[in-house]
């Protein structure tokens, strides 16, 4: 383990290049020929109505997908120019470069706010010099240290919804992630929490890049740099119909599918 | 609010007047008065009357326990027509469905609290100091102070170590088990949970020969409470493993995810996040195990034999244990030894009902006392900081969407 492993934060943010991949449940196509660049350092949304393989190609970045039983995928994705499918890696470590959040919070619920913070380096028996200040700068830069910082010792579970998911925000950071994926975070929770999750993701996009489904429009124009529209016809594989900076394809896309769905047509 | 269809009923008295009702009264068929008392009361009396009449008068039939049926089905079919005629159908089949339940919860803390009471009653009396220190080696029947002299400190340490030996092994193999089953699973799941399952059915009688004849029967060992430990570990293997592979199962598949992408690997997994979560459950599946084990007889015959003095070795030698010296006491013509018996059965069940407290205590989370405490703190600290924290953080969150919505 090298040292800049052992702090987080510190590492970085790098960027992720998807080429061609493609995705099989159980011998059943549901993605086809995807390629994707995520620069470093941005906010890039993946948007598209259900069932058009959106949260299948954010579990293919961080190899989550492999999990599923019967999940087959073709194609590469590159951290900073690494397959992380080539075998050098392994998948756990891929994982702590890769970080993820999910649309249901999820905190660890035998375990308190520090803890649950701390989970991900215990897990991957990491040591740390400074507990409590990784704790402190994790739950600072997922904005809920003010809220926690006198209930550290609390359990995960007793905050409310929108500080449960921060809490899962903070944990997933203080591994030190390259790359945060976040799969519809927002979907559970109300307005407030929402804003809140917003901001948070526009504070450490510097460090970390993030890549983000949502189902809502408002927000993959609020948060997300760059864009990417994700369409299954019925009976299809999902595509990406059409990618690029956010403000043109909100404003001016070249397909007329993205125009229909981006202004609430269909979908 | 939806408004209810009126009921299909003709005398309908309270729902048929749109009379307002006192705010704060439950409205029906929560509602219970004191004409309700009455109808419960008189529909009990009536139905009593009536199958006194049919059951000893108008038919030869007798016996306590048929009249107490007849009477209970006569109770609820009287209860629900004399309520529907008087109030309505559906307060009448409320009623009905809930005496039915509350019967039956009532049935199960009676018989609990009926069999825990008696065995206290007539044991508790006669449970002396030397109970617990002596053993059985100075008995003699024709002693007038025999009672001061014995006790069954042997059967004690013989039931804790062969349950304390059946669990230590029974436990980790089962947890072991329920983790093949639930988290890695894959070939071979379903044949090893057919055997679990046909294995929870094994008469316990089967488990004791079974020990017998590998061991015992083939000279390998002499009886030993060793002995009595395996057959108890077969026989509270199916369920501990049943149980906990249940309160796995209940574990948020989210939650394994979000340990596997923090970097865990799913040793870690389950190691940190799984079993922890399933830590009360897990708990409870393992006394439930070990109370079995405690009260089990038949398997101690073929193998830890019984023995009248104290064994502290359980690898060697016939031992006694508490359900055996308790049978042997109920079968002994002597007047003071059935008392004794008495005095043995509440120490066996204390010895249970230690080991429930024991579970809830253990099975609690660990980090509870320190929210009691930090809740304590937020009450005392509420009326200085929250009060003035919590409009300012408003106001700073509203800020901040406002601002993001401005483009």
């Amino acid at each position: 383990m090298t040292s800049d492993d052992s702090l987080s934060l510190t590492r970085g943010a790098a960027g992720l290049v998807a080429t061609d991949v493609c995705a099989w449940f159980g011998g059943r196509l549901v993605l086809e020929n995807v390629s994707l660049g995520m620069p470093r350092s941005t906010v890039t949304a993946l948007i598209g109505p259900s069932g058009c393989g959106k949260s299948t190609f954010l579990r293919i970045l961080n190899r989550m997908h492999e999990l599923v039983p019967g999940a087959q995928l073709a194609g590469s994705v590159e951290l900073d120019g690494t397959d992380i499918y080539a075998g050098r890696l392994r998948a756990t470590d891929t994982r702590r470069h890769i970080g993820m959040v999910f649309q249901k919070p999820n905190p660890f619920p035998a375990m308190s706010i520090y803890d649950n913070v701390l989970a991900g380096l215990k897990f991957s028996r990491i040591p740390v010099a400074d507990r409590d200040a990784l704790v402190e700068m994790s739950l600072s830069k997922a904005g809920l240290w003010n809220e926690a910082k006198n209930r550290l010792r609390e359990l995960g579970g007793a905050l409310s919804g929108g500080q449960q998911q921060r809490l899962c925000i903070a944990r997933a950071l203080a591994v030190g992630p390259r790359v945060l994926l976040m799969d519809e975070p927002c979907s559970a929770l109300d307005p407030t929490s929402t804003a809140r999750i917003e901001q948070t993701i526009a504070e450490i996009a510097d460090d970390v890049t993030v890549v983000i489904v949502t189902h809502n429009m408002q927000q993959a124009q609020r948060v997300s740099d760059t864009c990417a529209f994700f369409l299954a016809a019925e009976n299809e594989p999902g595509r990406i119909i059409e990618a690029g900076p956010t403000d043109v394809i909100f404003s001016n896309p070249n397909d007329a599918r993205t125009m229909d769905y981006v202004h609430g047509r269909f979908g | 609010m939806t408004t209810l269809a009126p009921p299909p009923t003709t005398s309908a008295p309270v729902n048929g007047s749109p009379m307002p009702r006192r705010i704060g009264t439950p409205l029906r068929p929560r509602d219970f008065g004191l004409a309700d008392v009455g109808i419960l009361v008189a529909s009990l009396f009536s139905s009593f009357l009536l199958v006194w009449v049919v059951f000893y008068q108008l038919t030869l039939l007798s016996g306590g326990f048929g009249f107490l049926v007849c009477w209970y089905g006569s109770f609820l079919t009287l209860y629900w027509t004399v309520t529907s005629q008087i109030i309505d159908r559906r307060v009448a089949t409320d009623r009905v469905f809930s005496t039915l339940v509350i019967t039956g919860a009532s049935l199960v803390v009676g018989i609990v609290a009926f069999i825990v009471g008696w065995v206290t009653w007539k044991g508790a009396t006669h449970v002396r100091a030397n109970f617990f220190t002596k053993d059985m080696s100075h008995f003699s029947p024709a002693d007038p102070h025999v009672l001061n002299k014995i006790g069954v400190a042997h059967a004690i340490v013989g039931t804790v170590e062969q349950v304390g030996i059946a669990a230590a092994i029974a436990i980790p193999v089962a947890v072991v088990t329920a983790v093949f089953l639930n988290e890695v699973g894959g070939r071979g799941t379903r044949l090893v949970r057919t055997v679990v399952t046909a294995m929870s059915g094994l008469p316990s009688i089967v488990a004791g020969v079974f020990i017998y004849s590998i061991l015992v029967e083939t000279s390998l060992s002499h009886y030993a409470g060793f002995l009595a430990s395996l057959a108890l570990f077969i026989l509270i293997l199916p369920s501990v493993t049943r149980t906990t592979e249940e309160v796995l199962r209940i574990v948020p598949g989210g939650l394994r995810e979000a340990s596997l992408a923090l970097g865990a690997s799913e040793f870690r997994t389950v190691w940190s996040v799984v079993l922890p979560t399933a830590r009360s459950g897990m708990i409870t599946a393992s006394l439930l195990g070990i109370a079995i084990a405690v009260g089990e007889t038949a398997p101690l015959f073929f193998t830890a034999f019984g023995n009248n003095n104290m064994n502290p070795n359980p690898l060697h030698g016939a031992q006694q244990a508490l359900p055996l010296v308790l049978l042997d006491f109920v079968r002994t013509p002597q007047g003071a030894l059935v008392n004794l018996a008495y005095a043995t059965a509440f120490i066996l069940l204390s010895l249970v009902l230690i080991l429930f407290v024991l579970a809830r205590v253990l099975g609690r989370p660990r980090t509870k006392k320190a929210v009691w405490r930090a809740r304590l703190r937020s009450l005392t600290q509420r009326s200085k900081t929250s009060e003035i924290d919590l409009p300012k953080n408003v106001l700073m969150m509203s800020a901040t969407s406002i601002q993001k919505e401005s483009p």
